[in-house]
């Protein structure tokens, strides 16, 4: 379905042949647009391969505190989707073509608030690559998949989920799919579960995507443990915590690059 | 006994479908560590429906433990104050624990159970469903964490105090407005974190698949005795059928019966009252069938308050059970449908109902409950002086009794 040009765009292009993607999240428009702008541009130079732009939303069922806190904060200085999308067209503008393919975070009910044809079009026009919707399983996404093409659909994967659910969660995603590494809600930990690699490998057995972990990763330590045996590696609550200062992102980006760089695979 | 009460198979209400859907409302939309849980928690459930064993200890906690069936009370004197020819009360706050809750989380913690779980979480408002949540996993031995609203807490500390001596754990959510909402979300995170041991013991008709059809089938019971009272009384079918609406388990449980056993032309008038809160022209009220639009909140699709950005709303009631943005998603269906019909009331309509049951009557009812009392004055002139009217007092008011204190009634 998607064209060529989609394609070239897509959240594929971010994930490189030879090692494992590093994949920021950052929460759109925390602490404020300008800062979270800049924050975007921190973690390109910094290295990140793939952005995942979070839209903040008010009830924010997967995520765990610092996540949640900044979408509040940038609720409250009037950030939504149409303004998220908005930031990533001028981010993606300004970088150029060399920027990193950007996901969008979004929960479920502010896409379908602005409508599933709408919001597709203002995100094709801005040039976001992809979505992530953790309250959207694939079962339930037939009105945006209907109105999506040209954007990469990610679907999620859990420790609890059936053989039979990630060959649906497999089939269903574009771009990637997105490994849940516990059960649990987004937030830093401090140690990875024994039982990641062989939830990376059943996931693997039943798609030809990329697999990105995230959900606990919270520093370059974890994050080569991860580029050890997944495609990806998502940092986000780590990164949000820093997000008022883009010069720490920018460090701290380069940081985990580092050792998704240095990581066997 | 009229014939109109025979179930007539051709009108047959069969809402919602497998996937949890009643038209488009309802359905699972959560994050996918949960989606096998809730897989599972179907199956269990609809096998333990099949079970005699299930049904029968159901059956038996219903009658011995919780006081059922509950009087189908025949109030004359409030009928003679409204102007109503037969006002008959089905007096869910003579239950066990003083609310309809009861019903419905000895069901789950008897599933819960079923299914080899140790532990169960629930979220409050009121307090209510907290304390019958509590109440059924001390019978049972099962451990207990009730997650609750900062503000509830502080409005309703007598049933926080009453759930830490039934042995349960009351964690405080403090985000948000602290409120029944943010409680639903507190232990529905909780739930994606625990899911391997934990079984959530939701307390209304909203959530995801099979959470719906479950609180009401375990709170059915409430409709179904009604129609056996009434034809016990040789009464007709009535005019009207009243509930409070918060999430909308009590009046899922009283319309059920009435609309899967009657035929479509010969139903009461089945009316739902949900929070107006200060009024619906202001942004303090609850009322998310008069004023919301449909959207996604805790795992389901329904009508719900939200912004223009699709945040929801924050939803505000003097009844701490009826403050909730969303609505049980066979309620959207069932306004949709034109099936119920769905009338919003003040906190001061309720105020002044609930003194008028008091008064005329000697029931205290809950200050939720007091909701549906307050149609009857506003339905009387439609329904006539001989007009038939069935109210379900949902529960009873003794948690309100700071409330309607603070809010002047009884002269202090
Ligand atoms: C007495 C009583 N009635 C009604 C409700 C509202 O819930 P529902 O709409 O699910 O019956 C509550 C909730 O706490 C309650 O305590």
């Amino acid at each position: 379905m998607a064209s060529e040009g989609a394609a070239a765009r897509g959240l594929g292009r971010g994930f490189p042949a030879d090692r494992a993607a590093l994949v920021i999240y950052l929460m759109a428009g925390y602490p404020d647009r300008a800062t979270s702008l800049a924050a975007l541009h921190a973690a390109a130079r910094g290295g990140a391969d793939v952005i995942e732009l979070g839209v903040p939303y008010g009830n924010p069922l997967a995520d765990g505190p610092t996540i949640a806190e900044a979408a509040t904060v940038a609720r409250e200085g009037g950030f939504g989707l149409g303004e998220s999308i908005a930031l990533a067209a001028e981010f993606l503008a300004e970088a150029g073509p060399d920027a990193p393919p950007v996901a969008l975070m979004t929960y479920l009910n502010p896409l379908m608030r602005m409508g599933p044809a709408r919001a597709a079009a203002a995100m094709r026009e801005a040039g976001v690559a992809g979505v992530i919707v953790p309250d959207m399983p694939p079962e339930a996404a037939r009105p945006w998949l209907a109105a999506s093409g040209g954007i990469d659909t990610v679907f999620l994967a859990a420790p609890t989920s059936t053989p039979e659910r990630l060959a649906t969660v497999g089939s269903a995603s574009a771009g990637f799919v997105y490994c849940v590494s516990t059960t649990g809600v987004t937030g830093e930990r401090t140690g990875l579960s024994a039982e990641l690699g062989g939830l990376v490998e059943s996931v693997r057995a039943h798609t030809t995507l990329p697999v990105a972990v995230g959900f606990g990763v919270s520093g370059p330590e974890q994050a080569a443990a991860v580029a050890g045996i997944a495609d990806g590696v998502v940092v986000g609550s780590a990164v949000v915590r820093r997000q008022d200062d883009p010069f720490a992102v920018e460090a701290f980006v380069e940081l985990l690059a580092g050792a998704v760089r240095s990581a066997r695979s | 006994m009229s014939d109109v009460f025979l179930p007539s198979a051709e009108m047959a209400y069969s809402s919602p479908d497998a996937q949890g859907f009643f038209g488009p409302y309802g359905g699972t939309f959560v994050p996918e560590t949960v989606i096998p849980a809730l897989t599972e928690l179907d199956a269990a459930f609809r096998e333990a429906l099949d079970d005699p064993d299930f049904t029968g200890e159901f059956g038996s906690l219903l009658q011995d433990y919780v006081g059922r069936p509950t009087p189908l009370y025949r109030a004359d004197r409030l009928a003679e104050t409204v102007g109503l020819g037969r006002i008959y009360l089905k007096r869910e706050d003579l239950n066990h624990t003083g609310a309809h809750k009861i019903n419905n989380t000895l069901g789950q913690c008897l599933l819960a159970r079923r299914m080899g779980k140790k532990r169960v979480i629930a979220e409050t408002g009121a307090g209510q469903h907290g304390v019958a949540t509590a109440t059924a996993a001390a019978l049972m031995g099962l451990e207990c964490a009730v997650f609750m609203g900062t503000e509830d807490i502080r409005r309703q500390s007598l049933n926080v105090y009453k759930m830490r001596l039934l042995g349960a754990e009351v964690v405080p959510v403090a985000e948000g407005s602290g409120t029944l909402a943010d409680a639903v979300t507190g232990a529905l995170r909780h739930w994606v974190e625990r899911v391997g041991d934990t079984f959530y013991v939701l307390g209304s008709a909203v959530g995801p698949h099979p959470y719906p059809v479950m609180v009401r089938e375990f709170q059915k019971v409430i409709g179904e005795e009604t129609l056996v009272q009434l034809q016990g009384r040789a009464e007709r079918v009535p005019d009207a059928v009243i509930a409070c609406v918060g999430g909308g388990s009590n009046a899922i449980g009283m319309f059920y019966p009435f609309l899967r056993d009657l035929p479509a032309g010969k139903r009461p008038l089945l009316v739902g009252a949900e929070a107006a809160g200060l009024g619906v022209e202001t942004d303090r009220h609850g009322a998310a069938l008069t004023k919301g639009l449909p959207g996604v909140l805790h795992g389901f699709y329904s009508y719900l308050l939200q912004d223009e950005a699709g945040n929801p709303l924050e939803a505000y009631s003097i009844s701490a059970g009826l403050d909730y943005p969303g609505v049980g998603p066979e309620h959207s269906y069932l306004k949709d449908e034109g099936l119920v019909r769905y009338e919003a009331v003040t906190d001061a309509e309720a105020l002044a109902a609930f003194a008028m049951l008091t008064e005329t009557e000697g029931i205290i009812p809950a200050i939720e409950s007091s909701h549906a009392l307050a149609l009857l004055p506003r339905l009387a002139p439609e329904l006539g002086a001989d007009g038939v009217v069935v109210v379900n007092v949902s529960g009873r008011g003794d948690k309100d009794m700071d409330i309607v204190r603070e809010a002047g009634l009884g002269g202090e």
